[in-house]
């Protein structure tokens, strides 16, 4: 008896009736809008947040195992007073040739020196990152060559004075001509520029730390034979601040070790700690796995995902028994009408699907703004806030659906209560 | 030659439970009324005209007896079963109209018709005919908010039409008007009956019984004594039918 007409209807009929009440009606939906809202835009921004660490993991290739040199934390005890002193950490390029050496499932292993200097060339003068490493780094990062060459293993036997720059770098010393070919200063040595790259990964951003502010100094980079890099630099790097000169004793920065393989990368990395403390008698390194990061990233992102659940469910349930409520003030004072209906020939079957169509339509209504002002919400906070926000069809989808079934739990008690009354009590109904 | 009644009481009782004391609501009432027929109900509060009306109304169910409509017997039927004999076989009149707000006058008129599956499309005509019938024909999208008491009790009676019940029962049609509206209400129903309609009324006001050809009053339960009016109008029909009943037994 109820067909696709009579349920439309029956629909048109619910809609009638909750335009009676207006605002009792905007009220309650407001408990369903806020709770699908709150479910898409707590989505969206968790999405985007771990969207933005796993990329930066990413970026450090989850092939790889990075080895880092970190001041111990002793040696910044040691003379705070104004006088300058030298503080020798970190890894030593022996470790790297051990590594290389030793290794089991190593493809390459690739040491890097990073010094903080500036490059000049004519009246401009960047300050830069200058990064030694072997001709393997451009590969292993996934740079871009933009054009000319990267470094060649010539270059570092014969500790050419070469130079890589990227795009970015070449378009701050060279705005009104080609970098190529020219010859730019860094301390007193001269490099020749032989080519550009984009870089597609920064080797130095840790995952997480990926303000845009810090990532525009990071993108200066300037690639030279590590070999160059130890010979006109030397093992001492000064660093003026403040009045003070403060000198450091640091053979390589870092080590990158590419592993054949996702799989060789758990069993090597015992290894590689094992190595490098018989070597180093304090704990002057670090040894970061991309791959452990990511996995910690994705368990993260599963907890947050738990939370959210959470809040999203309390939240439609408070937006439920909202509309139980309202359905239930609802209910008796129509028990007349109630009446009146079920006289001219309402089965109990028709007054449920009345209420229920209803709760359904008011809770569905509430789905509706709620996913219109949910998808909102993240673009404003992206905007303001800074922060990547994704908004997925299925958490649209899922927030939508939720809020329908909503509906129909919190909507049979009332219908139900609705239909059980018996029709002369309520007829007799004032 | 008879014609068959079409309701048909044997014996029938309603007690109501109420825990430590039962009320007789009814104590056995047997009763015939024939198609076409105009039935008042009469009584004092507490006498059984209320329980009467609801249990012809299958809005109930009788504790004992039986209760034929129509020559079927509908004393023991499910909720569901009386949904449908209300929704096919009855119209009701009630004294506040009880009209539904949120609907204009058509749709009012044809909410019977919705829950017998029955589109508005399809019986729009025959709604639009039976709001001109009780003249209202030209307030066919007025909500009932917008219409006099007598409108909207006029409303009600082309409601109690669309499904061409059996019997029209009507519970105070004029209780809650003046009497000047509650004339022309009376008299619309008596337009009803004369045009075959049976209705059946239950009323404390001995103007609005006097128009009905058989008052039963009732009492403690049971029906006291009964009173035939013969209307000209009745006579008339009943010559035209070439059979004259004897009235049974007061």
């Amino acid at each position: 008896m109820i067909n696709a007409p009579a349920i439309l209807l029956t629909v048109h009929l619910g809609i009638k009736s909750l335009l009676l009440h207006k605002l009792r009606s905007a009220l309650t939906m407001l408990g369903i809008i806020f709770g699908v809202c709150s479910v898409i835009a707590m989505l969206a921004i968790g999405e985007g947040g771990s969207y933005e660490a796993q990329q930066a993991i990413k970026k450090l290739g989850s092939n790889n195992i990075i080895i880092r040199s970190i001041k111990p934390s002793e040696s910044n005890v040691v003379g705070s007073s104004g006088r300058s002193r030298i503080s020798d950490y970190g890894l030593t390029y022996s470790d790297a040739g051990r590594l290389q050496a030793t290794l089991v499932g190593a493809q390459h292993v690739l040491p890097m020196r990073i010094i903080r200097d500036s490059v000049r060339f004519n009246r401009f003068v960047v300050p830069s990152q200058i990064i030694g490493t072997h001709p393997t780094y451009a590969s292993i990062t996934g740079l871009e060559i933009f054009r000319g060459r990267f470094l060649t293993q010539n270059d570092e036997t014969h500790i050419d004075n070469v130079c890589v720059m990227t795009v970015s770098l070449a378009n701050q010393l060279f705005p009104f001509q080609d970098a190529l070919d020219e010859e730019v200063r860094v301390g007193m040595d001269y490099y020749r520029v032989v080519g550009l790259v984009r870089e597609k990964s920064s080797m130095d951003k840790r995952p997480g730390a990926s303000a845009p502010d810090s990532g525009r100094a990071l993108d200066n980079n300037l690639y030279i034979p590590l070999s160059c890099a130890r010979s006109r630099f030397g093992e001492i790097l000064f660093r003026r601040s403040a009045g003070s000169f403060e000198a450091e004793r640091v053979q390589l920065h870092q080590i990158t070790v590419q592993m054949t393989d996702t799989d060789a990368i758990e069993p090597a990395v015992p290894d590689i700690e094992a190595m490098l403390r018989k070597f180093h008698t304090r704990k002057d390194y670090e040894v970061i796995v991309p791959l452990q990061l990511l996995r910690q990233a994705e368990q993260t992102k599963r907890i947050f995902n738990v939370v959210l659940g959470s809040i999203a469910a309390i939240s439609l349930l408070v937006g439920g028994i909202g509309i139980m409520n309202i359905m239930l003030a609802t209910v008796t004072e129509r028990t007349r009408e109630i009446g009146v209906r079920r006289a001219l020939g309402a089965r109990k079957k028709d007054i449920i699907t009345q209420f229920l169509v209803e709760t359904v339509v008011l809770s569905l209504g509430g789905g509706l703004i709620g996913v219109a002002v949910g998808v909102l919400v993240p673009m404003i906070v992206s905007y303001f806030a800074d922060m990547k926000t994704i908004i997925t069809f299925s958490s649209l989808a899922l927030a939508f659906g939720i809020s329908g079934l909503t509906g129909i739990i919190f909507g049979i008690y009332p219908a139900r209560r609705a239909a059980n009354l018996s029709p002369i009590e309520a007829l007799r109904h004032e | 030659m008879s014609r068959s009644p079409i309701i048909r009481l044997e014996g029938l009782e309603k007690t109501y439970d109420l825990g430590a004391i039962k009320v007789h609501a009814l104590r056995g009432v047997s009763l015939d009324i024939q198609a076409g027929s105009y039935v008042a109900i009469m009584g004092p509060s507490g006498s059984g005209k209320s329980t009467m009306l609801n249990l012809l109304g299958c809005l109930d169910r009788p504790s004992g007896g039986r209760y034929f409509l129509g020559g079927e017997d509908v004393s023991q039927m499910d909720d569901d079963e009386l949904s449908a004999v209300r929704g096919k076989r009855l119209g009701f009149i009630f004294q506040s109209y009880n009209l539904i707000d949120q609907l204009t006058v058509i749709e009012n008129i044809h909410v019977p018709l919705f829950y017998q599956g029955r589109d508005i499309n399809e019986c729009y005509d025959h709604c639009v005919n039976l709001a001109k019938l009780v003249g209202l024909g030209n307030r066919l999208h007025h909500r009932p908010k917008e219409l006099s008491g007598g409108q909207q009790q006029r409303v009600a009676i082309a409601r109690s039409l669309v499904n061409d019940p059996l019997m029209i029962l009507a519970d105070e049609p004029t209780g809650n008007l003046d009497s000047a509206t509650g004339t022309e209400i009376l008299t619309l129903l008596d337009k009803l009956n004369g045009e075959g309609k049976t209705i059946v009324l239950v009323t404390h006001g001995e103007e609005v019984a006097e128009r009905a050809h058989r008052v039963l009053h009732m009492k403690d339960g049971v029906i006291d004594h009964e009173i035939h009016q013969r209307t000209l109008q009745h006579v008339v029909e009943e010559l035209e039918h070439d059979t004259v009943e004897e009235p049974p037994a007061p």
